[in-house]
């Protein structure tokens, strides 16, 4: 029985597809056989930030069709073993999701897979409501910025109240906040909301705090998930959260301004 | 409170303090309409359609309020009659 993830957020743009990719990457890295599917239709792009987009042939609404089998439209990564990219229809609208349909594809991943994560597209509607639908947890994603808080409350209250855990009065939704594009500098000038403050609005657990940073660009230019990229903050602070997910206890990294270095005080580096 | 805390605390509140308090606001007012029933504004709809059977009444001179504490839920039904 796979664990059914989705990576959500209600606002749009704030980093679902570069975390879908990272936490899926870092599970597989983990020995976990992991499937990250896009439930983006129309907008796909976890393909590019995977770095696989020359390779998609089918994708998901095919296999709901029946157009083609899943194992002809998973795609396997070449980088990292046991990871498997199910990529969105470039060309359909949002409607070729139908619940059966994507129940029935979750049910046949669930018999190998270990891990299931759904990057769920921007929004509180149909589309988003279809990737939470089915999950065991979800990855909150929030930027410390008031719409995007707002919208995440929004979330946790469909996910306690529309996702198929909540409907059937089994256990709740595991709930995790993912803290992302953090600026330490910015919010201790008082001109962005720190991390005790989110944790206080949202009161859900904390996952894991992303670091603003340039790595995350770099990464998604290549087609390298940022996970990857072990020299960089961002790359860490992902690698954390995948441990946290996996049961360690973990002190939360990057969240005051790095201390300059005798040298670059001194030739006033930034 | 510190020497210094006195003359921050006269201060008026960073940018992050005031994003913080708006938040707390308006989630409190969302999460307070979000455990209504869904069957509300329905059952609203026809308790006045019952009392317009006896006395007319505006539409909007009634209010129908739903509140829980941990031990019960509370329906409030307030209807101004006319004179
Ligand atoms: N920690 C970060 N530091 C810097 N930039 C980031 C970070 N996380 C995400 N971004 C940037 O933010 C943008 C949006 O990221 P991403 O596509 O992952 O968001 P999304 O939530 O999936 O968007 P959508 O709602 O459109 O699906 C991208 O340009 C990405 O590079
Ligand atoms: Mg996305």
């Amino acid at each position: 029985m796979a664990k059914i993830i989705v990576v959500t957020s209600g606002k749009g743009g704030v980093g679902k597809t570069t975390t879908s990719a990272a936490i899926g990457t870092g599970l597989a890295l983990n020995g976990f056989k992991t499937v990250v599917i896009d439930f983006d239709v129309g907008l796909r792009n976890l393909d590019l930030i995977m770095g696989c987009e020359r390779r998609v042939v089918y994708d998901f609404v095919n296999v709901i069709k029946e157009e083609a089998t899943l194992n002809q439209a998973l795609i396997k990564d070449k980088r990292t073993d046991n990871l498997f990219i199910l990529p969105a229809s470039q060309t359909r609208d949002k409607d070729a999701l139908t619940q059966e349909g994507v129940e029935k594809v979750l049910d046949e991943l669930s018999e190998t897979f270990d891990y299931i994560i759904c990057d769920s597209p921007a929004g509180i509607e149909k589309g988003a409501q279809m990737a939470l639908y089915f999950a065991d947890v979800a990855i909150v994603t929030t930027n410390p910025e008031v719409s995007s808080v707002r919208d995440s409350d929004r979330i946790l209250g469909i996910l306690q109240s529309k996702s198929r855990r909540a409907e059937n009065g089994d256990s709740p939704v595991e709930e995790h906040l993912l803290l992302t594009r953090y600026n330490p500098t910015r919010v201790e000038d008082g001109e962005m909301l720190s991390v005790a403050d989110v944790e206080d609005i949202l009161a859900i657990p904390l996952l894991g705090v992303i670091p603003e940073s340039e790595a995350v660009l770099k990464a998604s230019n290549a087609g390298v998930p940022v996970i990857l990229d072990t020299e960089a903050d961002a790359g860490q602070a992902y690698d954390d959260a995948v441990q946290r997910l996996l049961g360690k206890e973990l002190e939360h990294r990057f969240l005051q301004v790095p201390k300059k270095g005798f040298f670059q005080r001194i030739l006033g580096g930034r | 409170m510190s020497f210094f805390d006195y003359f921050r605390s006269n201060k008026k509140p960073t940018s992050a303090e005031l994003a913080k308090e708006r938040l707390q606001i308006i989630v409190a007012h969302e999460r307070g309409k979000r455990t209504n029933p869904d069957y509300l504004p329905k059952m609203q709809q026809e308790i006045i359609d019952v009392i317009k059977k006896y006395v007319s009444i505006d539409q909007d001179k009634v209010s129908v309020q739903l509140d829980s504490n941990e031990d019960c839920s509370v329906l409030e039904v307030n209807v101004t009659l006319p004179d």
